[in-house]
């Protein structure tokens, strides 16, 4: 079976800078990959460029056997596909929860407002928010809104979900809540890419570790193997600082 | 002999003081309306820099803000007949205020625009929205929010520059004053009333834009 995410050596550079340097990344249906690395090693780039945020520079990609171009009635075609959620929630502040989950399947799935409506109440119970249907964003904690931002994404039925740095702008008490939800999604099928710092939840969820570094994949295999063996020294050195940096989490 | 106060002339004219508030509040609700209609498209272009709409609302822009309120007036009432098209005193003032509040709106709702968090864009686009869904579902409520107190202001000042359109034999509040000032030469009180009114008015529809602001545009919000 062909991977459902195909990008084939990526490469981008942001005024000079070339950021990604030929990096490749398969993702197959139901896999939960997660990339780690340094700041700065292009891992969050990689994932804006396969929601097509950001265009690559040369590479190939592909999504679900369908090869992407730059243009924007693909780029749409190709959100359809690759959901997405940020690290800053991003959530619509004149909407409620539920408003917000119901915006997209509206206006581009066309869906009626009772059937968009039972979609989002649907959607907000998978994340355990049913109750705060009516809430508007700054009445929600941040970890109840990122929640919401993931319902959003889900409520367009993604073949894939994009996490960047999902848990970073959270209090340390409410990455756990979001955290479950991933772990839940996780468990029932859906294909995820995590950019993620949570070394432990990377270790404990994913079946595929990817290690950037200096624009390219450094490193990538079963998490286990690639904590307790890694290949290269920098892939030894990022795992040493990390643990030592999340060993209060 | 001191100066003996008459506010008679107020009370015995309250008829045509009272069509002068009315026309103001008339003059100000369409010119308001329009002009803040005006000043939402302005900003789209202005945002979205579309080429050539683009520069025409720019320059549009410029010529408003550079000019004087009464030029402008002039040039709509006195000017525009010479190519056809002659409008009413009251007509002409509408125009010339929803033009006016347009041009400053414009820039005003565009740097609301400009000012909300690039990831409210990614979210919309990452959701499949297109451009145009993204402005008038995503952004427009935020950015009117964020901006909201300065166009009450902005409408404030057409309002009180409505004045300005006793010119052309409107007769609104300052006209109905100035009027009952050349009978009776009472214009001491007269303009004092005119005065009062004016200031009335404005925190009336500042009152008014404020409750409109939060239950269209701010809802559910404290």
């Amino acid at each position: 079976m062909p991977p459902l995410i195909n990008a084939d050596g990526i490469h981008k550079s942001f005024g000079g800078m070339e950021v990604l340097r030929g990096t490749t990344l398969r993702v197959d249906e139901g896999e939960v990959a997660a990339v780690i690395g340094r700041s700065g090693s292009g891992k969050s780039t990689l994932l804006r460029i396969l929601n097509g945020l950001e265009t690559c520079d040369a590479g190939f990609l592909s999504v679900d056997g369908e090869r992407i171009s730059g243009l924007e009635r693909d780029l749409r075609r190709l959100r359809l596909k690759v959901g997405m959620v940020f690290q800053q929630f991003n959530l619509f502040p004149h909407l409620t929860a539920g408003e917000n989950v119901m915006l997209a399947p509206r206006a581009v799935k066309r869906l009626s407002r009772p059937e968009a409506k039972s979609l989002a109440g649907e959607m907000l119970a998978g994340v355990g928010l049913a109750d705060r249907f009516d809430a508007f964003p700054d009445q929600l904690s941040g970890g109840q809104q990122q929640r919401v931002a993931i319902a959003r994404a889900l409520a367009m039925r993604p073949r894939v979900l994009l996490c960047d740095e999902i848990t970073s702008a959270l209090d340390p008490e409410l990455v756990g809540e979001v955290l479950e939800v991933v772990r839940k999604l996780a468990a029932a099928g859906m294909t995820l890419v995590l950019v993620t710092h949570e070394m432990r939840f990377a270790r404990e969820v994913c079946d595929r570790l990817v290690f950037m570094h200096n624009g390219v994949v450094g490193e990538e295999g079963k998490p286990a193997e690639l904590f307790s063996r890694p290949q290269t020294p920098e892939l030894a050195a990022f795992i040493g600082q990390a643990g030592q940096g999340s060993a209060g989490r | 002999m001191p100066y003996q106060f008459s506010f008679e002339p107020i009370y015995d004219n309250w008829g045509i003081l009272a069509e002068g508030v009315l026309t103001t509040l008339g003059l100000t609700l369409a010119g308001g309306a329009l002009g803040l209609g005006l000043g939402v498209l302005g900003a789209v272009v202005r945002f979205r820099r579309t080429p050539v709409q683009y520069q025409i609302v720019t320059a549009y822009v410029e010529m408003v803000r550079n000019t004087p309120f009464l030029i402008q007036l002039y040039f709509i009432f006195f000017g525009l007949p010479s190519l056809g098209l002659r409008l009413a005193g009251w007509q002409a003032s509408i125009l010339a205020m929803a033009l006016n509040l347009g041009a400053y709106s414009t820039e005003i709702i565009r740097a609301g625009l400009e000012s909300l968090p690039r990831g409210l864009f990614e979210a919309a686009a990452a959701l499949s929205l297109t451009p145009r869904q993204t402005l008038r579902l995503v952004l427009l409520k935020p950015a009117l929010k964020n901006v909201w107190p300065s166009l009450c202001s902005q409408v404030i000042i057409v309002m009180l520059g409505s004045s300005v359109c006793s010119q052309l034999a409107v007769v609104e509040l300052t006209s109905a004053a100035s009027l009952l000032q050349a009978r009776t030469f009472r214009a001491f009180e007269l303009y004092l009333f005119a005065t009062a009114v004016y200031l009335l008015l404005a925190v009336l529809i500042r009152f008014l834009l404020r409750r409109v602001g939060r239950r269209f545009i701010a809802r559910g919000r404290p």
